[in-house]
Order: structure tokens, then C-alpha cells, then sequence
């Protein structure tokens, strides 16, 4: 009782420090330092001219904004920027839909082969991509989805993970929260949508960002059934700016940088119910 | 408005039945609690009128109409649940509102029952608040407000009070029954706790292994039980229980206690309807009373004090007679020395006969 209270004291105070900090901060320092460096590079190199791309300074000699205004101005770039919004906002609302609406039926009813449906979901898990694409790549051609919005989206609309996940965090919200809407006489769909649904926005939130990063950051599926750069998205865009001339490092970290934009905003938007989430989660009733 | 009927309800989870074929009928307006030990089926039993469990056999009739087969909704009953399940996400008056989530009247008249029951329920300034800011006790009144505002024919309460504190307890009690007497709507009352049964019941229905044994006003279950069980369950502290046998003495009669020299007159008629000769005497401890003058007939039983217990207004004296630990009162003044010898007196007819094997009651002495 008596030494928990000053041991804290005396970190706020400034007292000495315990060693097992001081070894904890470093790593923790330098595991963020080797996150942080290639995104640093990345940033920098968008401000650099070609001539300066292979000096690898981290403050540009001359700093301009003029690789921005070049790929902004280049009308595929927006609308590689836009074809991959369509796909990864498409398939995170579909994940959040679906994965939920089911993981919440394997979660909260009974019915006969529930185990086995449950089972055969996590099954899927263990096929690796690479071994999929070629069926997914079949069916696309066999039903003219090649180089479609859909092509590019349908093999991500619902996920084993996403399902399991979901069903994991429904299966910790009382029963009695359904019951009582039950009673209420709202019908199961409303009671999904209404009350079981905003009891896990933390998971929600989650499956939001990693559906949203995954889709966002894409590469080899789209760029197997786009063949027309119009469908292009983002990452299968910029790539072609390293294939097509000579490569143009500047432009993909230009390029590369504002693609992080969706992604930081996202994660902003959607931490902030994680942490109410977590919140809620610790209160009794 | 509504009265329930249960007409040998049965319910089986697999091959295990948690409720063997009960019979009950609750009047219009009554406030009925059912009562038992912790998986007697009590939960079950509301649960199936509620709509939220499958019923395996029988009927239950809500005013006249068999709803076996009726979704919770169609049954018009709102139920109160142990851990409140009110939800998190929503404001105080949002939870209220959710009772009329499915209803039709129009917003402004939504707005004024929601803000009519927040004032009954003492919750009016607490509207805007989420649960999170709410004491245990206001969490349960929101839900109470949530079932109250739909004006349904009729409440299920499973074990409300439960997770609220002592003190608190007795206040929302009290409040619960003059909700129905202020609403007059039938009431049904699941508890583990025969002081809430009662103080609050019309009439209490004491429930064991997924049978009824005994239904009646609390005073007739706590004068008359028809068996060991309802007699220990019902009044605290429990009803002493002291080994007897039946014998003739003298031409009559008499309840003798194992290993003491105390007996009791029994009835002839009452001896013969026993199924052997083993019985169990009981009495209340407020019945057993330190100091009291030896009356005409009265039964005494002397014993050392082990514990006494002082409530103030009695003190409840822990004797051991004969080496079987029985539960005396003394009044509040008196307060015997752990050790000393004290006798106890019973006057007559505040005993009570059971028969050992069968657990009836056979009489009052
Ligand atoms: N879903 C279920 N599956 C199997 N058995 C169940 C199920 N629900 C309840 N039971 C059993 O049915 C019996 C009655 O349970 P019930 O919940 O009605 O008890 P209770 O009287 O409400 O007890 P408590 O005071 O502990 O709430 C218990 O023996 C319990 O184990
Ligand atoms: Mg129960």
C-alpha cells in the first residue's frame, strides 16, 4: 500500500528513475525512430528535384512544393486517387456490414450447424492469398468482371478475419441488452442495428481501419484485373510511373505521400471510439 | 391490465428439466413473487412468460389468450432485468424512449410520457446523462422507466435489485411497491431474497428444484407452511428445527426430542397421519424466548449460550441444547454472557410438527 503510491510520485516528481524504464523507453524510442525514417525519407523526396533524389540528405538542399503541383495536376493521378477511395470505402462499408451481421448471427442465436458454419468460415483462413488468386481471376473472367469497379472489390467484400473478430466482441455483449429490446418489441435486424452494433465500436472501428489500410494499400490483386489505367488504383498507378520511363522516385513519393492522407484521416476519424469504446467497455451494466 | 395463467408449464434444456409442469394463476393486478433457492427455475419461469425462452409443455395465458407461440412483442408485458441492460450508448431519456421505440404515437406525445415517468421515477434532472454517470440505484430506476413508459399490461422483474447495496435495497423496495400500488399493474417478482418476497408480495410463490411447493400471502406462509423447506426458507433467522420421535406416554401422544427431556402433545389424529415415527419440532426463534414466564403448557429448553447477537430491539441468543445449536430471542435489554445457562419458553401453538421423511407439516402444537 505504501510504496505503489510513492514509486508513482516519484516518476511524476522527477525522482530517479527505474532502470527497467529507461531500457523500455529505448526500445521504444528506437522502434519509433525505424518506423518513422522511410516515412521521413519518403516526405523528403517529394520535396527534392529529380537531380536530387539519389542525395540522401534528409533536409532537401532546396525544398519545393513543385512535384505536388505536377502530380495534383496530372488528371490520372486524381483519378487513380479516386478509383482506390471507391474500392477501399466500398469494401470497409461491406466488411462493416457484413462481417458483422454475420459474427453477430454465429455470436447470439442457436441454430442447428451454427459450430460447423463457424468452423468452415475460419477454415478460409488458412488459404493463402497467392493460391486464390487464380480461382478469384477464372471467376472474374468466367462472369466479365475483368477491369470492372467489382473485379477489383469482390474478393475483399466480406473476410474470414473481419467475421471472426466481429463474432468474437458480440459474443461479449450481454444478452440481456437483446433481450430487454426483445421485450421491447423491436424485431432482430433493429436490435442488431440499434443496440448491438453501437456496443462494439471499438471493434467496428477496428475492422475499419485494418479493411480500409488493406484495400487502400493493394497492389497485386488490382493490378492482376485492371488492364485499362483508368481502373488503376493508387499503388498499381504509381508503379507504373517507375515502369514506364525512367523511374521517377520523386513523383511516387509525391505520389506516395498524399496516398497516406486518406489513411491518417481515417485513423483519426475512427481512434477516437477506441478509446471511448475501451471506456465504455469498463462500466458495469 | 392482465392476468397470467401457467397451466403445467414445463421447460427442458435437453435432458434436463429446469421446470416440471407448474400451475399458476395471477390476478389482475396483483403483485405476485416468486421465491426459491438459486436454480429452482424462477428465472426460467419468467423467462417463458416473457416470450424469451421456448416453452416444452403446457400453456401460459396472458387475459385469456394462449401466447405460447406469441413473439415477446405481441404479449404486451415489459420485463426488468438484474444487470438493469440499459444501454450505454444512449442518454437518460433516450433509454427511457427506447420502451416506445416501436410505438406509433406521435414525437410530442413520446416526449411527454418519457418526461411523466422521469418525474414519477425521480429521474426528471437526469435526462441528459448517459449511464456511465449514474449511481447503481438510478441505473435501475431508468430501467424501471423504460418498461413503466410503455404502459404494458403487465411487469416481469427478474432479481432487479440484486446488485445494489443494502440501504439501497430497502429504498427501491419500497419504491417498487408503491410504483404498483400508484399503477395497479400486475406485477411478477423474481428474487432469492425472502425479506424482498415478503415485504413486497400479495402473494409469494416459493419455488424448489423446478416445482411450486407453496403459494399464498406471506403471512400464511410464514403461519402455515406446508413443509420443512418453505418453513426455513420464509423468516429469518431460520426456523429451528429440533430431531424428534413420536411415543405414547401416559395414554397420549407425545413428540419427544432426541437426547433431550422435553416433549410436546401431539393430536392423536395428527400422529397417525405421519409416515413413521421420526418428526422434526420446530420454532421460530422469535417464538423462543429467553426470560419468558413458564406458562401454562408451555415448552421449555434450557441450554448454554454459545453466541448472542444483539439487534437492538432483540437480542438473538445462540444456545446449545443437548448438543443440537438452536437460534433464541431475548428482548433488546436482556443480553445473556456467552456460557451462562439460560431456559427458553415457547407458548403453545407456536410450534410446529413435520414429518422427517415426507418433509410435510403435520401440524401446530
Ligand atoms: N440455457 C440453459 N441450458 C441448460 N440449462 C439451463 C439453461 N438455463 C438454465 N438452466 C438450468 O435450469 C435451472 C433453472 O435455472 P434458472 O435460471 O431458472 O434458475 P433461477 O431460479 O433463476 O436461479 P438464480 O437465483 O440463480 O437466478 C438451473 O438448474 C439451470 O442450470
Ligand atoms: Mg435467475
Amino acid at each position: 500500500m505504501t510504496t505503489a503510491p510513492l514509486s508513482a510520485h516519484g516518476a511524476r516528481r522527477g525522482f530517479p528513475v527505474r532502470p527497467g524504464r529507461i531500457i523500455t523507453w529505448t526500445l521504444l524510442f528506437l522502434g519509433g525512430l525505424v518506423m518513422v525514417t522511410p516515412i521521413l525519407f519518403m516526405l523528403s523526396t517529394s520535396l527534392k528535384d529529380a537531380s536530387q533524389v539519389y542525395d540522401l540528405r534528409l533536409i532537401p538542399e532546396a525544398p519545393s512544393l513543385d512535384n505536388y503541383v505536377t502530380v495534383l495536376s496530372d488528371g490520372r493521378f486524381l483519378r487513380w486517387f479516386i478509383n482506390s477511395l471507391i474500392v477501399a470505402v466500398c469494401v470497409t462499408l461491406s466488411n462493416v456490414f457484413f462481417d458483422s451481421l454475420v459474427g453477430y448471427t454465429l455470436a447470439k442465436f442457436n441454430f442447428r450447424g451454427r459450430y460447423l458454419v463457424f468452423i468452415a468460415i475460419l477454415s478460409t483462413l488458412m488459404i493463402p492469398t497467392e493460391m486464390l488468386v487464380i480461382p478469384w481471376y477464372l471467376m472474374a473472367s468466367n462472369f466479365g468482371w475483368i477491369d470492372t469497379y467489382w473485379g477489383i472489390m469482390f474478393p475483399g467484400m466480406m473476410t474470414a478475419f473481419g467475421t471472426f473478430l466481429m463474432k468474437q466482441f458480440f459474443e461479449t455483449v450481454p444478452d440481456e441488452f437483446l433481450e430487454a429490446a426483445r421485450v421491447d418489441g423491436l424485431n432482430e435486424f433493429t436490435i442488431w442495428w440499434r443496440v448491438a452494433m453501437p456496443l462494439v465500436t471499438p471493434a467496428l472501428s477496428a475492422l475499419a481501419i485494418f479493411t480500409f489500410l488493406g484495400n487502400w494499400t493493394a497492389f497485386f490483386w488490382p493490378l492482376i484485373v485492371t488492364n485499362s489505367r483508368d481502373l488503376y488504383t493508387l499503388p498499381v498507378g504509381l508503379s507504373s510511373f517507375a515502369v514506364e520511363q525512367a523511374i521517377q522516385w520523386e513523383m511516387i513519393m509525391t505520389g506516395a505521400s498524399l496516398a497516406t492522407i486518406p489513411t491518417l484521416i481515417v485513423f483519426l476519424l475512427l481512434q477516437r471510439y477506441i478509446v471511448r469504446g475501451v471506456m465504455l467497455a469498463g462500466l458495469k451494466g | 391490465m392482465a392476468n397470467i395463467a401457467l397451466n403445467g408449464l414445463v421447460k427442458k434444456y435437453g435432458s434436463t428439466t429446469a421446470v416440471h409442469g407448474i400451475d399458476l394463476q395471477v390476478k389482475d393486478g396483483e403483485f405476485v413473487v416468486l421465491v426459491g433457492p438459486s436454480g429452482c427455475g424462477k428465472s426460467t419461469t419468467l423467462r417463458m412468460i416473457a416470450g424469451l425462452e421456448d416453452i416444452s409443455g403446457g400453456t401460459i395465458t396472458i387475459d385469456g389468450r394462449v401466447v405460447n407461440e406469441a413473439e415477446p412483442k405481441d404479449r404486451n408485458i415489459a420485463m426488468v432485468f438484474q444487470n438493469y441492460a440499459i444501454y450505454p450508448h444512449m442518454s437518460v431519456a433516450q433509454n427511457i424512449g427506447f420502451g416506445l421505440y416501436t410505438s406509433k404515437l406521435p414525437e410530442h406525445e413520446k416526449k411527454k410520457r418519457i418526461e411523466e415517468t422521469a418525474k414519477i421515477l425521480g429521474l426528471e434532472k437526469l435526462l441528459d446523462r448517459r449511464p456511465s454517470q449514474l449511481s447503481g440505484g438510478q441505473r435501475q430506476r431508468v430501467a424501471i422507466g423504460r418498461a413503466m413508459v410503455r404502459n404494458p399490461a403487465a411487469f416481469l422483474f427478474d432479481e432487479p435489485l440484486s446488485n445494489l447495496d443494502a440501504q439501497l435495497r430497502t429504498q427501491m423496495r419500497l419504491e417498487i411497491k408503491k410504483l404498483h400500488q400508484r399503477l395497479g399493474t400486475t406485477i411478477v417478482f423474481v428474487t432469492h431474497d425472502q425479506v424482498e418476497a415478503m415485504t413486497m408480495a400479495d402473494r409469494i410463490v416459493v419455488m424448489r428444484d423446478g416445482h411450486i411447493l407453496q403459494v399464498g400471502t406471506p403471512m400464511e406462509l410464514y403461519e402455515n407452511p406446508q413443509d420443512i423447506f418453505t418453513a426455513r426458507f420464509i423468516g429469518s433467522p431460520t426456523m429451528n428445527l429440533l430431531p424428534a420421535h413420536l411415543a405414547e406416554k401416559a395414554g397420549r401422544t407425545v413428540a419427544e426430542i432426541d437426547g433431550l427431556e422435553a416433549s410436546v402433545a401431539v393430536p392423536a389424529d395428527y400422529a397417525k397421519a405421519a409416515s413413521g415415527s421420526e418428526v422434526f419440532v420446530g420454532v421460530r426463534p422469535h417464538d423462543l424466548v429467553v426470560g419468558a414466564e413458564a406458562g401454562e403448557g408451555s415448552f421449555a429448553l434450557s441450554g448454554a449460550v454459545s453466541v448472542v447477537e444483539p439487534l437492538g430491539p432483540e437480542t438473538l441468543v445462540h444456545l446449545d441444547v443437548g448438543g443440537t445449536s438452536i437460534i433464541a430471542s431475548a428482548p433488546g435489554k436482556v443480553i445473556p454472557q456467552a456460557g451462562q445457562r439460560v431456559t427458553v419458553h415457547a407458548t403453545p401453538g407456536s410450534l410446529y410438527l413435520f414429518d422427517k421423511k415426507t418433509e410435510r407439516a403435520l401440524c401446530r402444537l
